[in-house]
């Protein structure tokens, strides 16, 4: 589904910026991939590169989704393509309102796509069925988009529309950090609700708490912009145990 | 030999001037003495420019205005199904029509309500009442500020609203300026007063539009007097073409415990100026004065805004958003004054705004002058552009970059359209924002363009 081929991205504008140095990685259809890391280490640049932020460039490599290179394509064609983000930071978003964007968000991809849009009454039900799905307080979708939000409350939203959007890849970037246990569970069950042989995620978190509820099938170490390791769900359980260090150290080392 | 300079563009007006003074000869005493005053103060400033150091007239460049010469040519036919088309109506609102200045009683629609007068104000003058006589022209008029000034020297006509002590109206008012079709520019001087008793409750909404295709000149004046423990929500609607000007005035008095809230929209003309003062003149008076104001191509928006604090414990509340593209440019000069006597006085002071385009300019000047010490007060200004941040979230949902920056700008809006209260209202300038957006958005090169 997704194959990542010695990808080099840096922030644009700027000259030996480079964040990710060459990484590899295949997705196949409905796998779960974790990736964990040290602060600083590249794990969001790659989500952001995969959804196609233009505050970076690619520099090297290939993305391809679906056999298809994905690089030039903005980001809102690589949401038709299936692609979905749900972000570390949300953004706030005065005056718009989560009912009326996520709309629009379907019936661009509706358009883009040919197929038919939804009726306001059916984007209703589904949208007032998610919203207590994934436990937020109705008055607060009729706010705007995550303004005044809290840090979990902004999360709860990005699960809403995950489960509004249904991509077929899903990257999740510490979707989990600022969780109470109750939405952490919510996040999972949201997950795991939604895996199926056609849909893939990444997941990205620090935490082997996520991992108790979503088994990973494979689990990547990024340090310093590279993999660094990859294993299955037991190397997530090392991390926990042992911290960075070793790899920390290996990758000082070969740069 | 001496060189007679006479003040910028006066000549202009005079020989209009000269005429209408003939025509109205039969104009009772006192108001021909208003006109003579403001005449005379008009004939000493001028049409207000640039280069004459006035720092009132800084940033807004009339020299637009000065080019053109005003004809006193016959106003063009205007029905009640044209004034649908461009303004914001509902048949159930009390809906007084002055055509270029004229009170039109074809146009209106006017139910009877007991304590509720609503009138031309050539009627209200013809009876004489010692009330009119002694409101009229003593907000706006006598100031040395040029357009009230202008207007009161062709003072003829306009409407009268006056509400009794106690009365609450719940239908808005509407109060249509329209400036009509012809074919030369004309100078129009559209007049409102009202007069609000102590007690009252009332809706107020001015529209000022030209269902003209030519370039006009409006100084409309409206004078708003509130009797003590009155309350009055007012909005203001103003959409001439973009080749017209519109330089309005209007001063309103609060007795003690009175609520003024206004909202303005403003989306027309080339060069526009609103000039707004309200005197909080009794204790525990409330101002709040909000708009909203959009630019394009290269119009004018000028919001002169102030507040004046005269007796204790008022509370003013100025917030002003602009959205501005092309080569376009927005003023926004707020003033709160807070006078020696009005301690716990409360003053807040804001304007954001969002620039499209390189070309679009924002001279935000909020000022607070305070006299006296135990206050509370706070102001600001902003500009910026559309987020990046934001504009990717979208588009990373699968909302394409156009539809994501006019859900940014229209979020922008939001919460000032959402101050338009009555449905037909909200309905109005919430149109004629979604269709101005793509517009901005077409003049626009700042975003999503790296
Ligand atoms: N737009 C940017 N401009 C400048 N530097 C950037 C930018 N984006 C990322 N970086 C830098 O690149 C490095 C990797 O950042 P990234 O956010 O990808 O880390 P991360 O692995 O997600 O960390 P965390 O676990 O703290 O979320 C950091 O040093 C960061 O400061
Ligand atoms: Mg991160």
């Amino acid at each position: 589904m997704l194959e990542i081929n010695k990808l080099h991205a840096s922030v644009i504008d700027i000259e030996n910026s480079e964040i990710l140095n060459g990484i590899d990685l295949t997705v196949n259809k409905g796998e779960v991939h974790a990736i964990m890391g040290p602060n600083g280490s590249g794990k969001s640049t790659l989500a952001n590169v995969l959804m196609g932020r233009p505050d970076y460039e690619v520099t090297g490599g290939d993305i391809t989704f679906q056999n298809q290179s994905i690089i030039d394509l903005a980001p809102d064609q690589r949401a038709h393509l299936g692609m979905f983000l749900a972000f570390q930071y949300p953004a706030e978003i005065p005056g718009v309102r989560p009912w009326q964007f996520l709309k629009s968000a379907l019936d661009s991809k509706a358009e883009a796509t040919g197929e038919q849009k939804m009726s306001v009454r059916n984007f209703s039900k589904l949208f007032d069925e998610k919203v207590q799905a994934v436990g937020i307080n109705p008055a607060l979708v009729k706010r705007s988009l995550n303004e005044g939000f809290s840090g979990g409350e902004k999360k709860r939203n990005e699960m809403l529309q995950l489960e509004v959007l249904q991509p077929t890849l899903a990257i999740l970037d510490e979707t989990d950090s600022g969780l109470d246990v109750d939405a952490l569970r919510i996040v999972a069950e949201g997950v795991n609700s939604m895996r199926s042989p056609e849909r893939s995620f990444i997941v990205v978190t620090h935490y082997q708490r996520l991992l108790n509820y979503i088994t990973p099938d494979v689990v990547h170490i990024l340090v310093n912009g590279e993999i660094v390791k990859t294993g299955g769900p037991e190397l997530a359980l090392e991390v926990e145990k042992d911290g960075y260090k070793e790899y920390l150290s290996t990758s000082e080392v070969t740069a | 030999m001496t060189l007679v300079t006479s003040p910028d563009a006066v000549d202009k007006f005079s020989s209009a001037y000269e005429k209408f003074t003939v025509e109205k000869a039969t104009s009772p005493n006192w108001v021909k003495k208003l006109r003579e005053q403001a005449w005379s103060t008009f004939s000493e400033i001028g049409i207000p420019t640039k280069r004459r150091g006035n720092e009132l007239w800084k940033y807004t460049n009339l020299q637009p205005l000065t080019a053109l010469d005003f004809y006193a040519g016959h106003s063009g036919s205007v029905t009640t199904a044209r004034i649908k088309n461009s303004a914001p109506w509902d048949d159930d609102w009390h809906t007084l029509v002055v055509v270029d200045g004229k009170f039109s009683s074809e146009l209106s629609r006017i139910n009877d309500i007991d304590g509720l007068q609503l009138i031309s104000l050539n009627e209200a003058i013809e009876t004489e009442t010692d009330d009119l006589k002694s409101l009229l022209a003593t907000l706006a008029g006598k100031e040395e500020y040029a357009f009230s000034a202008l207007n009161t020297a062709f003072l003829d006509d306009g409407a009268y609203v006056s509400v009794a002590e106690g009365v609450k109206i719940e239908q808005p008012i509407h109060v249509v300026h329209v400036t009509s079709e012809s074919v030369e520019s004309r100078a129009v001087y559209p007049r409102l007063l009202v007069d609000a008793r102590a007690g009252s409750s009332i809706v107020l909404i001015e529209t000022h539009l030209n269902i003209a295709t030519t370039s006009q000149f409006s100084a409309p004046v409206v004078e708003i007097f509130q009797g003590e423990s009155s309350s009055l929500r007012h909005y203001r609607v103003q959409m001439e073409n973009e080749i017209s000007f519109h330089l309005g005035t209007t001063r309103v008095s609060q007795q003690s415990d009175t609520d003024f809230t206004s909202t303005s929209f403003a989306v027309g003309a080339q060069i526009a100026r609103n000039d707004i003062h309200s005197l909080l003149d009794a204790p525990g008076a409330s101002c709040t004065l909000h708009g909203l104001y959009m630019t394009n191509g290269v119009q004018h928006q000028d919001q002169e805004i102030s507040t004046t604090h005269a007796k204790p414990g008022g509370t003013s509340d100025q917030f002003y958003k602009g959205i501005l593209s092309g080569k376009s440019q927005a003023v926004f000069s707020g003033k709160v004054i807070v006078m020696r006597d009005a301690q716990k006085s409360d003053a807040s002071q804001k304007d954001l705004n969002l620039l499209l385009s390189r070309g679009a300019e924002v001279d935000a000047k909020p000022s607070l002058e305070i006299y006296a010490d135990d206050i509370t007060a706070s102001h600001g200004a902003t500009a910026g552009h559309v987020d990046r941040d934001t504009l990717f979230y979208l588009q990373s949902r699968g909302v394409d970059e156009e539809s994501a920056k006019a859900i940014l700008v229209r979020g922008f809006a939001e919460e000032m359209l959402n101050e338009f209260e009555p449905t037909a209202l909200y309905d109005f300038v919430e149109r004629v924002t979604d269709e101005r957006i793509p517009v901005l958005l077409s003049e626009s090169d700042t975003i999503g363009t790296a």
